[in-house]
């Protein structure tokens, strides 16, 4: 289990976050929401130990991740960022294997390769392998740093025995992920990410449509100003009056007979221009 | 395009690249030819200068060195060879090597292709001292030439290199952390304090020391001997050595420093042995040659344009193509006014400038 304990993050006089607690267990994609700057990413960085903060801790299978060496974390559990700057011209297939470089000393051993093969094909990027990324449009290459994030968990095992849940508990961080992607790869992400799950994978994602939220989370976690809003099952969690809180935005909650999931739609006419927040 | 994506994870992977990756294997090629290459332009250019020496004598004369005798060989050209030219090409190798190999380095730091050694101080803290010890011609730094006078430059230059360098890595750090950015900044403050002092003490300076100083501020093999390779070559080698081991936390450092720690690398580490590495080859590389300029700029430059951006190939290649560049600048420098010499830095930055330039211009380091 990977589990944010009472995290407390402050800036100054700012406070980020404030005494918030979320556990991932292995099997469940957990997804925060909130509006921006409800503390969604500050959450993210203390999960990924990128940010330590003033007051909680996060731990890995009841060891503080503070106490892991960087590799042993980067073989546990991968982060897929928002924004991915890469200073030189790598191709797909060196960025994809930098994945595999907490596993293997020196040279790429087959194993590493074949698996790396395998990302390239599961994110529909094999046609890619040779060009180098920054000639990639933004939806190619938040697929690229999916590859290499993949690259990074799986083994050998893992894709061979495609159903077979994994041994360790991994974890899978996701920062909008979604972001950049069209439609058809938003939901292949998400299908990559359940997938994983049915793996016995935990996954952390910050999502901003709520309609995938519903569709693929197990649980959410919904932030508001640094604090911990409500935290369940999505169909539970996101209701017309938390949105609103949350987001100042009037939604209306649509059932349909043939989902198994409620949609949410922006509802316009009835927001109380007073609510709304000032830009 | 979408329907190559499979549906589950039970695909077996189809092999989509050459088994080694597609850069590797253009890395091993490149890297090949430029060991061949720079062991044709060590012995081509070791017979080329006042007295020509043909290749054939050329290496029978080395042969010699190693006890395989075939054949005599002049005794004056053996002097010339193993006296004169060979510590001064084995001096050229290694300083090209460490200057193209360091600049890689510090590119790869600052993920910025544009980046050098000198940015963050370590030429010009090496520059300062030296200039300082020729003027001040302390008790033990009689004359240029002398021996002692030899080293006690180079030690001032290294320890110049080394203070700098510590100076810009420490005001670079908050919360025991160090930001490249501020890194690059202070550097360019470090820089320009340098520089003055330099004036201040040129200005102090008559005009045999200043002719010394400008001699010395833009490089020169002159004043290669054995001795002074004895010295240099441990500080020299051991850079080029070493650095080719931290390509993969490099490549991973190309992702930004927190991507690089996701993916498992321990990045003050990283940082604090680029740093260390580099300036203890180029801190020498400045105390033994002087201030070369452009090597450590462009060589890494011209190697990503052919091999792409993995280091396990830029860094050995930029060592390799750095030494070949270098023996062959200063084989001009020794014949085109001969039996006078011009300054190394003048051959490296008319080649380095332009080339420069065409890259900036055609977009290579935009991207930066």
């Amino acid at each position: 289990m990977l589990e944010a304990q009472h995290i407390t993050h402050q800036i100054g006089r700012k406070t980020l976050l404030d005494d918030v607690s979320l556990a991932v267990r292995p099997g469940e994609l957990v997804a925060v929401v909130g509006a921006n700057g409800a503390g969604k990413s500050t959450l993210l960085k203390t999960f990924s130990r990128e940010l330590t903060p003033t007051q909680g801790q996060v731990v890995l299978d009841n060891k503080p991740i503070n106490r892991f060496s960087a590799l042993e974390l980067a073989r546990q559990r991968a982060v897929l960022a928002q924004q991915n700057p890469l200073a030189f011209e790598f191709t797909v297939y060196e960025l994809v294997m930098m994945g595999r470089y907490p596993h293997f000393e020196g040279h790429p051993r087959p194993e590493d390769m074949a698996i790396v093969d395998f990302a390239l094909v599961r994110t529909g990027i094999t046609h890619l392998t040779g060009r180098a990324v920054p000639t990639l449009s933004g939806g190619e290459q938040q697929r690229v740093h999916l590859a290499k994030v993949l690259a990074q968990l799986m083994t050998l095992d893992e894709i061979q025995q495609p159903h077979a849940l994994i041994q360790q508990p991994k974890y899978l961080l996701l920062d909008e992920p979604t972001t950049g992607l069209d439609l058809y790869y938003q939901h292949s992400l998400l299908d990559v990410a359940s997938e994983l799950t049915r793996r016995n994978y935990g996954v952390v994602a910050i999502l901003h449509d709520l309609n995938l939220v519903m569709q693929y989370a197990d649980n959410v976690l919904l932030l508001k100003e640094g604090r911990a809003l409500a935290f369940g099952k999505p169909i539970s969690v996101l209701t017309t009056e938390a949105i609103f809180s949350a987001f100042h935005l009037s939604v209306q909650i649509i059932h349909q007979p043939e989902l198994d999931y409620p949609l949410i739609v922006h509802h316009r006419q009835t927001v109380p221009a007073s609510s709304a927040p000032h830009l | 395009m979408q329907t190559d994506l499979q549906p589950t994870l039970t695909a077996t992977p189809a092999r989509t690249a050459s088994p080694t990756g597609p850069s590797r294997s253009r890395g091993w090629w490149l890297n090949g030819t430029l060991v061949v290459v720079l062991l044709m332009v060590m012995v081509w250019s070791v017979g080329i200068g006042a007295v020509s020496i043909p290749i054939p004598d050329v290496l029978a004369i080395l042969l010699k060195q190693i006890g395989w005798e075939i054949g005599t060989v002049e005794a004056q050209h053996e002097t010339v060879l193993t006296v004169i030219r060979l510590p001064r090409i084995l001096l050229g190798v290694l300083v090209g090597g460490v200057l193209g190999i360091s600049g890689a380095a510090i590119q790869g730091l600052f993920r910025n292709p544009l980046a050098d050694p000198s940015l963050i101080g370590i030429s010009s803290g090496a520059s300062v001292m030296a200039v300082l010890m020729i003027v001040l011609q302390l008790k033990v730094f009689q004359q240029l030439s002398s021996l002692s006078g030899l080293y006690a430059l180079s030690l001032a230059a290294f320890a110049g290199a080394v203070a700098t360098t510590l100076l810009v890595y420490s005001l670079a750090r908050r919360d025991g952390r160090t930001v490249v950015s501020t890194m690059l900044l202070v550097g360019i403050a470090i820089n320009v304090l340098c520089e003055a002092l330099r004036g201040l003490v040129m200005y102090l300076a008559d005009d045999a020391q200043l002719r010394a100083i400008s001699f010395w501020s833009l490089g020169s093999l002159g004043g290669a001997s054995w001795e002074i390779l004895q010295v240099a070559t441990p500080f020299l080698l051991i850079p080029i050595l070493l650095m080719p081991r931290l390509s993969k936390p490099m490549n991973a450092f190309a992702l930004g420093e927190s991507q690089a720690g996701h993916l498992g690398v321990d990045v003050s580490k990283l940082k604090r042995n680029v740093v260390i590495l580099a300036t203890m080859g180029v801190g020498v590389a400045v105390a033994v040659a002087g201030v070369i300029g452009f090597i450590g700029l462009v060589i890494p430059h011209v190697i990503r344009l052919i091999a792409g951006a993995n280091h396990r190939t830029v860094l050995p290649g930029s060592a390799l193509f750095g030494a070949i560049v270098l023996t062959l600048s200063d084989l001009v420098t020794r014949t085109v006014v001969a039996p006078a010499e011009l300054p190394l830095g003048i051959i490296t930055g008319m080649i380095g400038a332009p080339t420069f330039l065409f890259m900036l211009l055609r977009g290579a380091g935009n991207r930066g």
